[in-house]
């Protein structure tokens, strides 16, 4: 139900959002901005840094218990992830892992606001992606790794990859998903392929609706603060899935080599192919 | 002269054929991906390899190109070994053999996420190394972004060859150059003095995220010593990685990549 307490989730700022996902009183910054622990690869290059790198690890309380929710800040840079910002995220999964080792049942929540690697800092960024997909593998077998993507940046590159190694994800009908930009994509295969200004295909293609009904994500929810916090909530409760769906080949294998590639993919195509109901 | 050089589809393939001539193929894969079961030093080994598959049933796919088959076959043929070795003392080691020119860019490639068949990849292969299989790269010729990510990325060690046709990156130059709103002739200026950004491996290397920078004179012509030098490389590597455990801390510590380090210390102060 909507109430007077309730407001946007996507118009927040990545700090705002950890907050008020975390219980009251509780945030804690880490490396917070007054720290300035900037990037080194961005001044060289005429780019002015920010004081935090774009990403927000806050620690404190879900619901009474231990957490860290990590916010990547998709208004600089696009949210691309750069050295220090992807350290951030994974340290803060490496460090949430620990604790699970050490008997500290600490949970986390990544909002993913992300292009993917900042390409100033390329192959900092691709190696540091490739630890944060490290560490979430390594802790979501203690407590649910729980990704958000609420808009309007969207999650792609080899972040996609982190969201779909989350154990589980939300997202709103704004939220776009998927491995490769637009643009990349009609730069490789050519306009026919996939047309970068045709925003009513992409959200056909990667949108959250589409994510949601054809099994990619696990909620879709109104750009309401309580609702994402409720289905963040829901999904603590729901503890480590049996399988993960990055684990899940067998369900996925014979889709794909079932599917007559003759044919072009559309929103029905998907949506019958992938049908929610039949996955269980 | 080897037969297998010409009959090779990729750097690649003719890389996995060298190292897997007395392996017995795993049977079952799309055949964009290889894997045989092998042996170094009599010590069983998985070997696995993307490689081009012209008629591929997903056509973005047919240059080597990590796709929706190729993610999620990489993530069965590395869970079957997790499986199969779950009640095992010593884990079987997995060597990757990496040449992949980029993931597979294409509008059923998104629809039908992609993304998620990479995931796969990508989280059997860190499930793998957690379980206590080593898990070696060899970077025998591109090893780019998603591509990277899903085959070879989360291995204990990385090793490369030191040639013009290794290359490790997170975008082309063509696209990283419009993508940064810069000419390619501004992107390479850039790259000779920004580290992370060169094209080159010998950059990459001081970024230290390799174990090793194995010279070989010509890749795509190897010779008997050439094979058992790598042979012995990634035999040496498993023994280490057996040693030095799960974790990827051994990729930590060159200056190229101090903040990554710093981060780490300074979070966990604070933790």
């Amino acid at each position: 139900m909507p109430t007077d307490t309730d407001q946007s989730f996507i118009e927040l700022s990545a700090r705002q959002r950890a907050r008020k996902l975390l219980d009251d009183g509780t945030f804690r910054e880490l490396l917070g901005p007054f720290e300035r622990v900037m990037s080194p690869w961005l001044e060289p290059q005429g780019i002015v840094p920010q004081a935090d790198d774009g990403m927000v690890v806050a620690k404190g309380q879900i619901n009474g218990q231990p957490a860290v929710v990590v916010a990547i800040e998709g208004s600089f840079q696009g949210g691309s992830m750069g050295e220090v910002s992807g350290a951030k995220m994974a340290a803060a999964l490496e460090l949430a892992a620990e604790d699970n080792r050490n008997g500290i049942p600490t949970q986390a929540v990544l909002l993913l606001e992300t292009g993917g690697v900042r390409l100033q800092e390329a192959n900092l960024g691709l190696a540091a992606i490739a630890d944060i997909h490290a560490a979430i593998v390594d802790l979501r077998r203690y407590t649910p790794v729980i990704g958000v993507v609420a808009g309007t940046v969207g999650c792609f590159g080899g972040m996609s990859i982190a969201a779909a190694l989350c154990s589980y994800l939300i997202v709103t009908r704004e939220a776009r998903l998927g491995l490769n930009g637009p643009q990349v994509i009609e730069q490789e295969a050519g306009i026919d392929e996939y047309d970068s200004r045709d925003r009513p295909f992409i959200w056909s293609m990667t949108g959250g609706e589409v994510r949601y009904h054809s099994g990619f994500v696990d909620a879709l929810v109104k750009d309401s603060l309580n609702e994402v916090k409720d289905s963040v909530l829901s999904f603590i409760k729901a503890g480590v899935p049996a399988t993960h769906r990055s684990d899940n080949y067998d369900y996925y294998l014979p889709k794909l080599t079932g599917f007559d590639t003759a044919q072009q993919a559309n929103r029905e195509v998907t949506e019958a192919l992938f049908n929610r109901e039949d996955r269980a | 002269m080897s037969n297998v050089a010409n009959n090779a589809a990729s750097r690649g393939d003719y890389w996995f054929a060298e190292l897997t001539k007395d392996a017995t193929p795993v049977n079952g894969l799309c055949p964009s991906v290889k894997a045989a079961d092998g042996k170094l030093n009599d010590q069983p080994v998985r070997f696995i390899a993307v490689v081009p598959d012209k008629n591929n049933q997903y056509p973005r796919a047919a240059g080597g190109e990590v796709g929706l088959l190729e993610g999620w076959n990489l993530a069965k043929v590395v869970n079957d070994v997790i499986d199969a070795d779950a009640n095992a003392i010593t884990k079987r080691a997995i060597v990757a053999v990496i040449d992949v020119p980029s993931q597979a860019y294409g509008r059923r490639e998104e629809a039908f996420g992609i993304h998620q068949a990479l995931a796969g990849a990508a989280g059997a292969y860190a499930k793998a190394r957690l379980a206590g299989h080593p898990v070696v790269g060899l970077i025998v010729g591109k090893a780019m972004s998603g591509a990277f990510l899903a085959h070879g990325y989360q291995a204990n060690k990385l090793i490369a060859f030191k040639n013009n046709g290794v290359m490790i990156h997170a975008m082309g130059k063509e696209s990283a150059a419009r993508i940064t709103l810069r000419s390619v002739d501004a992107l390479e200026k850039l790259a000779a003095t920004i580290p992370p950004m060169a094209y080159d491996i010998e950059n990459y290397a001081t970024l230290g995220l390799l174990s090793q920078l194995l010279d070989i004179a010509d890749p795509d012509k190897a010779t008997p010593d050439d094979i058992s030098n790598v042979q012995n490389v990634v035999w040496q590597n498993i023994q280490d990685a057996r040693k030095e455990g799960v974790s990827l801390s051994n990729r930590l510590g060159a200056e190229n990549r101090a903040s990554s380090q710093r981060v780490r210390q300074l979070m966990r102060q604070e933790w």
